[in-house]
Formats: C-alpha cells, structure tokens, sequence
C-alpha cells in the first residue's frame, strides 16, 4: 500500500472546504455541535467514528445538503465538487449507459470520458447499462464520474462499502494516487479504520463532537479514539507500532529519526 | 358511429391533430413521473382537475383555466407539504384527489341551471374537439415542451440522485417545482383528450413502453412521444369504427402497444 503524506499542504494549499462551530439538529436531536474542519487542495481528510455519530450529517452540511442550526459550513466560492455517494440507486426503468453517466451534471468530451474511466480501470464498461455492474464496478465509475468533472474537491461517503477486502485496498490506493495526479482535495467518510488510515493525512473522529483530529499517528495514540474504537483502536495502533519505523532497503528496521524519506510499501501486505 | 369511415370530416382531423399534439408533451413528461416514481402524484392532480371545471362553471372562467389553477395549487401544496411527518405521502396523496374530486362533483350536482356532461370530462371527448381546443392544446405543448427542455439537464440529474445533483450543484429545489408546474399544465391540456380518470395513464403507459426499446433517458422520451402519438391514432380509429368512447380507447391502444412491448427483449 503506497503511504504518501503532504504535510506541507495542510497550511499551503488553498482553503476548498470550510465549517466553523458547525452544530446539526435533526428532528429535535442535536447530531453534531462544535466542529471545525477545513480541507486544503492536496491533502486527504478522513472523517471516521462510530455508526450514528454524525459523520454522514457532517458531510452532508458541508455539501449544503442539510442546514446547519449553528455556526456555517460550506465548500469555498468556485471550487468544483466531485461527489461520490454511499449509495446510488438508480431504478431500472431508468435507462442509462455508463457513457450517459458520465454526462449527468457535467459535458466533457468523449476522449475525457475516456480518460477518466481508464483512470478507475473500468475503460472497457464505456457502453454498458448501469444496471448489469457489480458492486465494485459502480464504486469505481461512480468515482470516475466525480473525476471526470475535473473537480478541486472529491468528496466520497463510505466509499468502499460495496467493495471486498482486497478491492477496498486497491480504492483507497487509487484514491491517494487521483490526489497525487491531480492534486484535488480529498474528504471521505469511512468506518473502517486501519486501511484508510493509511492513505490519510489527516483524520478527524467525530462522535457528536470532534473527538480527536491530527494525523493518523496522532489520533491513534488519543484516549477517547481508543475508548470509542475499543479492539480495533488497538489494531490500529498495532499498526503504527509496526510502522513508527522505517525500513531500509535490505528490509532492516531502521530506528526513528534516522529516516530520510517516508517509506513505501510496494507488496501491498496487510497489517491487520 | 357506423358511417364514420365516411366521415373523413373537420373534426376528426381536429381530433387527430388534437391527440398528437398531447401524445408528444404526455411522453417525455411521463418519462420523469415513472422515473421518480410519481404516478399517483399526477392521478392526484387529475382527479383534483374535476375541481377546476366546476371552479370554472361557477366563476364563469374558461374552464382550462379553472383546472390549471386548481392542478398549479395542488401541486405547490404537495411540494410544500413534502416532508411533512403527520400522514404517509401515499395517504396524503389520496386525501387531496378524492377530496378534490368529491368536492368537484358535489360542487357540480348543486349547479341546476348548468347541464354537464360529466362522462366527457370523467372520461375525455377527443372528437368534440374545437377549433380553440387545439390553440390551447398546441400553445400549451410548446409551452410545456420548452419548459422541460430547459429544465431537462437539472431536473434528470436530480432525478438519478438529489443529493448528488445537489452536492455538485447541478440541480436547485426550484427545478422541482417547475417540473410539478409542467406536469400541471400537461393535466389542464390533456383532460379534454382522455378525462381527467384516464390521464395519469396517457402519462405512464407509453413511457414504461418506451423503456423496452430504450438505452438513454433521452431516447426513452422520444419514443414515449411515438408510442403515445401511434396510441392517439389506434384509439380513435378504434373509437370511430366500433363506436367507443374515445378515451378509454386510446388508454387501451397504449396497453395494447405496452404487453406488445413485453414481448420485445429489453435493453440495458
């Protein structure tokens, strides 16, 4: 698994997603309060925490999708979203073709059509209806989708929830390497916790409240992640104990602070 | 009507170009009511249309303009009363047509000074069709026609997912509401073609017909408009050789053309 970070980007890059003492009420429940969170072009945020902790809610108020009833939240003026949803139920008497797809909230040419389907490894499914894709298939050209908008921010809710273990991998993978080519800003929502740390920048733990924000190293070493996470937390930081090193390259452990440059794993083992 | 083939006349070309004129706005716009699942929304401003006549006979307006201000106010009231929590939306649905409804026919019974030929507005009276008629019915396609062309690209990709047509801002609440306002406009123009009991299928017959052949939304519509425009020439063929009421023929030359489809293999 490729493990790139940025960390000149979080101060450098251009502001593309703001929300400032954001709170959410949702008939008569209050769903999140005091969260802060902004998303700069280059980095990788990861919005995680328990199921019915408001991550979805959080994204949903920065999309403008659902009101704040506190403080503003809110993409920046000119920045073009690409939207990856959790879900994209189409029914079946609505024909479409992938092609037709990619056209829905944008008009790029068939050649970028072409070129962002190549990207997600789904070129060949240019003529297929929507209806006859796989799971995984959908995931893929629903992001090939949001790319073909040429977009400053992508933005994906849950994204591998349709995908197995090892195609969730090879999509978080994909998604690190679409920052790195075009250097968009990148705001997920997932549950699921030691994979996409990886290929994160910074992640931000919401339940309720913020929780813990900062790097993945950061946030795993936080008490209250742990409390939140209980057995997987502990992976996690089992994780990170494994990797609070580098390796040299006859694979020696190297001790920390002697690393020149941020390693990469080219196996694409699992550390789980 | 045994000596209609004779009767080459005036009013079955006014009826003829009458029901094309509907068949091609009835098509496409039928296309988003089975897309988002909206049939019983448009049954609903049809039954409420009833409402409108009896308006009109009172107030002494043209009675188009009685019913599009009754389907216009119906369906603002369902948009602003979309996400109410008080009664399921199939519930509040039934409340507003067959209120609307029974209010217009009772309406209707109190009027002694008015004969009203209910059958015609219940069921449509395609070959008493006047010349006016069919200024109101050209006018108002085109109306409608353009006002879904220009709203197409929005209000499909909303359709597909609001949120996402949200998000990326390529869709806005008020497309909706243009698109409940056509969907009003087409009930006011095709009530005097198949009644105002028999639209909602003029509406969803020939799309869910045109799904079969179809591979984009946008081919489905065009071939909606033709299943629909081949409907209007089957029934009234059928209305004036067997002597039946217009339109419940032509509803059923539509489900003749739909089971014909079944038989074709769909496409993606």
């Amino acid at each position: 698994m490729a493990v790139s970070t940025h960390p000149q980007t979080q101060t450098e890059g251009r502001l593309l997603l703001e929300a400032q003492g954001l709170a959410v009420r949702l008939g008569g429940r209050d769903i999140l309060h005091h969260v802060d969170l902004a998303v700069r072009r280059g980095e990788i945020v990861t919005v995680i925490g328990p199921n019915g902790g408001g991550k979805t809610t959080l994204l949903r108020a920065v999309l403008g999708l659902v009101a704040p009833s506190a403080g503003r939240a809110g993409v920046a003026d000119g920045v073009t979203v690409g939207y990856v949803p959790q879900r994209f139920p189409v029914d079946r008497i609505l024909p479409m073709t992938v092609e037709r797809l990619m056209r829905l909230t944008a008009r790029p040419s068939r050649a970028a059509i072409e070129r962002s389907l190549a990207e997600t490894g789904t070129a060949h499914l240019i003529s297929a209806s929507i209806h006859t894709l796989s799971g995984g298939e959908m995931q893929r050209v629903l992001l090939a989708r949001a790319l073909v908008r040429e977009p400053d921010l992508l933005v994906l809710d849950e994204p591998v929830q349709a995908v197995d273990y090892a195609g969730e991998a090879a999509l978080y993978e994909l998604i690190a390497a679409i920052r790195d080519r075009h250097g968009c800003g990148v705001l997920m929502v997932s549950h699921d916790l030691h994979v996409v740390m990886a290929a994160t920048d910074r992640v931000l733990c919401v339940n309720g409240h913020v929780c813990c924000t900062g790097t993945p190293h950061e946030v795993s070493g936080n008490t209250e992640f742990r409390r939140l996470f209980g057995p997987q937390a502990e992976v996690f930081a089992l994780y990170h104990h494994h990797h609070d090193h580098d390796h040299d390259l006859s694979g020696e452990a190297l001790p920390d602070g002697e690393h020149a440059h941020h390693h990469h794993h080219g196996d694409g083992h699992h550390h789980a | 009507m045994a000596t209609g083939i004779t009767m080459l006349d005036d009013f079955l070309v006014r009826a003829l170009v009458a029901g094309v004129g509907v068949a091609l706005i009835a098509g496409p716009l039928g296309c988003f009511v089975v897309w988002r699942r909206m049939a019983y929304v448009g049954d609903t401003m049809a039954h409420a249309s009833l409402l409108g006549i009896a308006l009109g006979l009172i107030l002494g307006l043209d009675l188009g303009v009685g019913v599009l201000a009754v389907t216009v106010t119906v369906a603002l009231l369902l948009a602003a009363l979309q996400g109410q929590r008080l009664v399921g939306s199939d519930t509040l649905l039934g409340i507003l047509a067959h209120g609307a409804l029974s209010i217009g026919l009772v309406a209707v019974a109190f009027m002694e000074t008015v004969r009203l030929d209910l059958m015609a507005y219940l069921f449509g009276d395609i070959l008493a069709v006047s010349a006016r008629d069919l200024l109101w019915i050209w006018g108002g396609s085109a109306v409608v026609l353009a006002g879904l062309a220009a709203v197409w690209r929005p209000l499909l990709a909303a359709t597909v997912d609001p949120d996402l047509a949200l998000a990326e801002r390529a869709s806005a609440p008020w497309v909706q509401v243009v698109f409940a306002l056509l969907i009003a406009g087409t009930i006011a123009i095709a009530m005097k073609i198949v009644g105002v009991l028999l639209i909602t299928a003029l509406l969803i017959i020939p799309a869910a017909t045109a799904r079969r052949s179809a591979r984009s939304p946008e081919g489905m519509a065009v071939a909606a408009a033709g299943v629909g425009v081949v409907a209007v020439l089957g029934g009234l063929a059928l209305s004036i050789g067997a002597d039946t009421p217009s339109g419940p023929s032509i509803v059923v030359a539509a489900l003749a053309l739909f089971v014909v489809s079944l038989t074709v293999p769909a496409r993606g």
